[in-house]
């Protein structure tokens, strides 16, 4: 039988050659998603921000009324919410963002809730409550804390490590190769305006672990031959890495695409915003393994030394006593 | 390298046979099969976000346990100094700054009083709970210590949480989860509720009942002005009550409170058929009750319910029986909530949901059968994938991958973890660990071959030269994963130990168990080229 190869034996992409505009263009991309960060802002879930959400199901229609829902909800005086289409057209996710006097008084929190609840029943007879959230502002604070915290603390752990069993450059180029999938993915969370809740921080998790892992597999390979070929220049060395594991990298990257598509296409709707921030994680995760972990290597001056045992006295002693001197 | 001595593999079988046995209830539970009484009943607990349910977070406040302890400190000093043979006079008693102060009438007695405060000051007698210092020869100070008002903290949060708990059992909902958090908070889950608002108003009552004698004496226009005459203090009536709106003055001493209650039923009032409450006091509450009405009758008392007046009847008759009945405007779900809540004993300390997540059960049981079926299309893909890319190899990777599945459900089962939503998103990661661990090692393999290798050296060396990369890549992954789990919060958390038992089964059946599989076929049919 004819095994299935999704890349030719002995391809050979000259990745490194492009190395300087991609870097330019990533490094755009990165600029452009913290400006949009911090121009347009991340549309922080009630776990981040406070209040309250709302989930229903129109059992009855086709379609949810999200304009007419949107000025009733508001007719009610909590301010503005944000009315969205949650899974199937007739399902919607209200949010309400509670002044900081309603949200610290435990009852009126809980009687805006109930009230909108309550408005809505009476004015829809196929109302389904699905579910509803109630955040107070300090317990989202700490949400916020504890989810920065936790991100940071990884990244800082991985990177030390990476640092402890290669060497300090490819520790660097992994962190910036996660700053740089970070990045783009909130990037995007801001650009098309995707909740943003824990949940997503459970994602941005598993885009780091994923990116890791693309990353070590080309730093393995790379270590490896630099003790192999000692003369080799390094840009040369570095896509040799890249080919000889890019089977591997499409190979992986594509059955965990294809185990996220059902997910994408028809998993349950609560799920949708972190399957699809994982997705994104991966194509944005598989490029930065292979066109920043790696390129970073030559401007931060890795040698083929780097991996040769340096010569310690008592190596010395043992060579001079076995007349090897 | 592929040599595998028996005793390895019987401990590698025995080991996955055990996780795979212990997901076995949990992956029944979704069929009629029936999984034996007998036998351990290992399950994996679903989150709320997926079985649907309550969550809900309380908070206490921790000041609110101060003051009332210096308000009992003050009490207990009044009570002691007036006790004392011959009475020690004192004044000018002062609880500002969160210290109690006053002065002794007489300096020379100021031993006499150390000596009677000193079993409260020094509590239990594992810490010291009050520090006291005498300034100007005749002023006595206590301050309350920090370890005293941890203790008491603590110790008010352990009794708030066992009235929780009997309030939530009066529900009669199935298995709920009762869990103190932190110094000052609890949770409380209860899986398949579909209405908090019955748990909330029975969570949000302190259900704290004083009886207390009408001040007559008070002036309308004083009371409504918030100036109580001395000795009294000023309650609003309550929202539900006919007098909602204003407030009434009572006697600050010679109260009852309803500490002593042995019953409290929801039941109407046979004159007017409102819905009231039943009370019955134990031996000591009754006689006190019967002595209050017996020496007041034709005066009204008001029935003060957590520092609101729901009513102030007068007293007709005493009432000698040792129970009573508490009317004031009820609805009958409210008459019950709070026979529940009285029931249940009051909680030291006023709690305050801050956060609440209700799931329906209909969107959670949907979610679950969305994921299962996408989950299975999507395993099915990858099964299709593996087997087309490596043949043979591809099989072992596929069983691999089921039984690092099932492995991880058994661990998550036998440790009695709970799968959340985010802990998916895990589960998912974990299998693209898996899925990578052997296309890294198929992929060198196929490398090793290529550089003209024989068979088995090019096997030994593919699992060689791979496993240095995946075990770099797991042991990444789980400093990342335990920083996550110390540091996060619930759903990060959630992820994080989904995680790391994952990084364990999938190195476990991608690596250790495909080799033993792959070995052993190579010994059997020895064969000369293999296709990969």
């Amino acid at each position: 039988m004819k095994l299935l190869k999704l890349v030719p034996d002995d391809t050979n992409i000259k990745f490194l050659k492009w190395r300087v505009p991609f870097f330019v263009v990533s490094i755009l991309l990165i600029a452009a998603s913290w400006a949009l960060v911090a121009t347009k802002g991340l549309n922080y879930g009630v776990d981040f921000a406070g209040g309250l959400e709302v989930r229903a199901t129109f059992t009855q229609s086709e379609e949810a009324p999200v304009t007419e829902l949107r000025s009733q909800v508001e007719a009610l005086g909590y301010g503005s919410p944000v009315v969205q289409r949650f899974g199937e057209d007739n399902q919607v996710s209200i949010r309400v963002r509670l002044s900081d006097e309603i949200s610290a008084d435990k009852e009126a929190a809980q009687e805006a809730a109930n009230e909108i609840v309550r408005a809505l029943q009476a004015e829809y007879s196929d109302f389904r409550l699905d579910g509803n959230d109630n955040v107070s502002g300090k317990v989202s604070g700490e949400f916020r804390q504890t989810a920065l915290y936790a991100l940071l603390a990884a990244m800082a752990a991985i990177a030390l490590y990476i640092w402890i069993r290669f060497e300090w450059q490819f520790g660097v180029g992994a962190l910036f190769a996660l700053f740089h999938d970070v990045s783009l993915t909130l990037g995007m969370f801001a650009l098309f305006q995707l909740e943003f809740s824990l949940q997503i921080i459970a994602a941005i998790l598993a885009i780091i672990g994923y990116s890791l892992n693309d990353t070590i597999v080309v730093y393995d390979r790379i270590r490896e031959n630099l003790k192999k070929f000692r003369k080799m220049p390094l840009p040369e060395l570095l896509d040799l890495s890249v080919n000889e594991t890019l089977a591997r990298t499409v190979m992986t990257s594509l059955t965990l695409f294809v185990a996220l598509l059902p997910l994408l296409l028809f998993g349950p709707a609560s799920l949708f915003g972190m399957v699809a921030g994982i997705t994104l994680g991966l194509f944005v995760g598989t490029y930065s393994s292979v066109y920043m972990a790696a390129p970073i290597l030559v401007w931060l001056g890795v040698t083929s030394d780097s991996f040769v045992p340096t010569e310690t006295v008592l190596d010395q002693q043992e060579k001079k006593a076995r007349g090897l001197v | 390298m592929l040599d595998f001595p028996t005793w390895r593999k019987v401990w590698l079988w025995l080991i996955t046979g055990l996780c795979v046995f212990a997901a076995l209830p949990s992956l029944l539970s979704a069929t009629s099969v029936r999984w034996p009484d007998a036998l351990p009943q290992p399950m994996v607990n679903l989150g709320l976000d997926l079985a649907g349910g309550s969550h809900i977070l309380l908070e206490a406040d921790a000041s609110q346990v101060a003051s009332q302890r210096l308000e009992n400190m003050e009490e207990n000093v009044r009570g002691l100094m007036r006790r004392a043979e011959p009475r020690i006079r004192i004044g000018d008693v002062s609880t500002r700054g969160g210290r109690l102060s006053f002065i002794l009438d007489d300096p020379s007695q100021v031993d006499r009083a150390r000596e009677l405060m000193l079993p409260s000051i020094n509590g239990n007698g594992l810490v010291r709970e009050w520090d006291l210092t005498v300034e100007d020869g005749n002023r006595m100070i206590l301050t309350p210590t920090a370890e005293g008002i941890d203790q008491a903290v603590s110790d008010a949060m352990e009794s708030a949480t066992e009235v929780v708990r009997k309030r939530i059992d009066e529900l009669g909902t199935r298995e709920p989860t009762i869990i103190r958090q932190g110094d000052t908070r609890i949770v409380v889950q209860v899986p398949g509720l579909q209405d908090p608002e019955q748990l909330k108003a029975l969570l949000g009552q302190t259900a704290k009942l004083e009886f207390k004698l009408v001040d007559q004496n008070a002036l309308p226009s004083d009371v409504q002005q918030g100036l109580a005459p001395p000795g009294s203090e000023i309650f609003p009536y309550a929202e539900t009550s006919d007098f909602a709106g204003n407030s009434l003055a009572v006697r600050r001493l010679g109260g009852i409170r309803g500490d002593n209650l042995t019953g409290a039923q929801q039941s109407f009032d046979p004159q007017t058929n409102e819905p009231v409450v039943n009370i019955q006091f134990d031996t000591d509450g009754g006689r006190r009750f019967a002595k209050l009405t017996t020496d007041n009758v034709g005066k009204p008392f008001a029935i003060i319910l957590d520092g609101q007046v729901l009513s102030a009847p007068n007293i007709n008759e005493p009432i000698r029986g040792g129970s009573a009945q508490i009317s004031g405007g009820f609805t009958v779900e409210a008459a019950n909530a709070l026979a529940i809540s009285l029931r249940s004993g009051a909680l030291p300390v006023d709690l305050a949901v801050i956060e609440e997540r209700t799931v329906g059960p209909d969107l959670g049981a949907d979610s679950i059968k969305r994921g299962m079926l996408a989950m299975a299309v999507g395993s099915a893909l990858v099964i299709v994938l593996m087997i087309a890319s490596y043949g043979r190899f591809g099989v072992y990777a596929t069983v691999a991958l089921v039984i690092n599945v099932a492995m991880l459900l058994g661990i998550m089962a036998a440790l009695n973890t709970t799968l959340t939503l985010p802990g998916i998103a895990g589960f998912v990661l974990t299998i693209g660990a898996a899925v990578d661990a052997n296309v890294l090692i198929n992929e060198r393999i196929r490398e090793e071959r290529k550089r003209g290798r024989r068979v088995i050296a090019a096997v030994e060396n593919g699992y060689k030269e791979a496993s240095r990369a995946i075990y770099d890549a797991n042991i990444t992954n789980f400093i990342a994963g335990v920083l996550l789990f110390l540091f996060g919060s619930g759903p990060v958390r959630g992820f994080a130990v989904v995680l790391v038992i994952g990084l364990f089964t999938s190195v476990f059946t991608a690596v250790t168990l495909t080799r033993m599989w792959v070995a052993g076929w190579l010994r059997t049919a020895k064969p000369k080229d293999i296709t990969l």
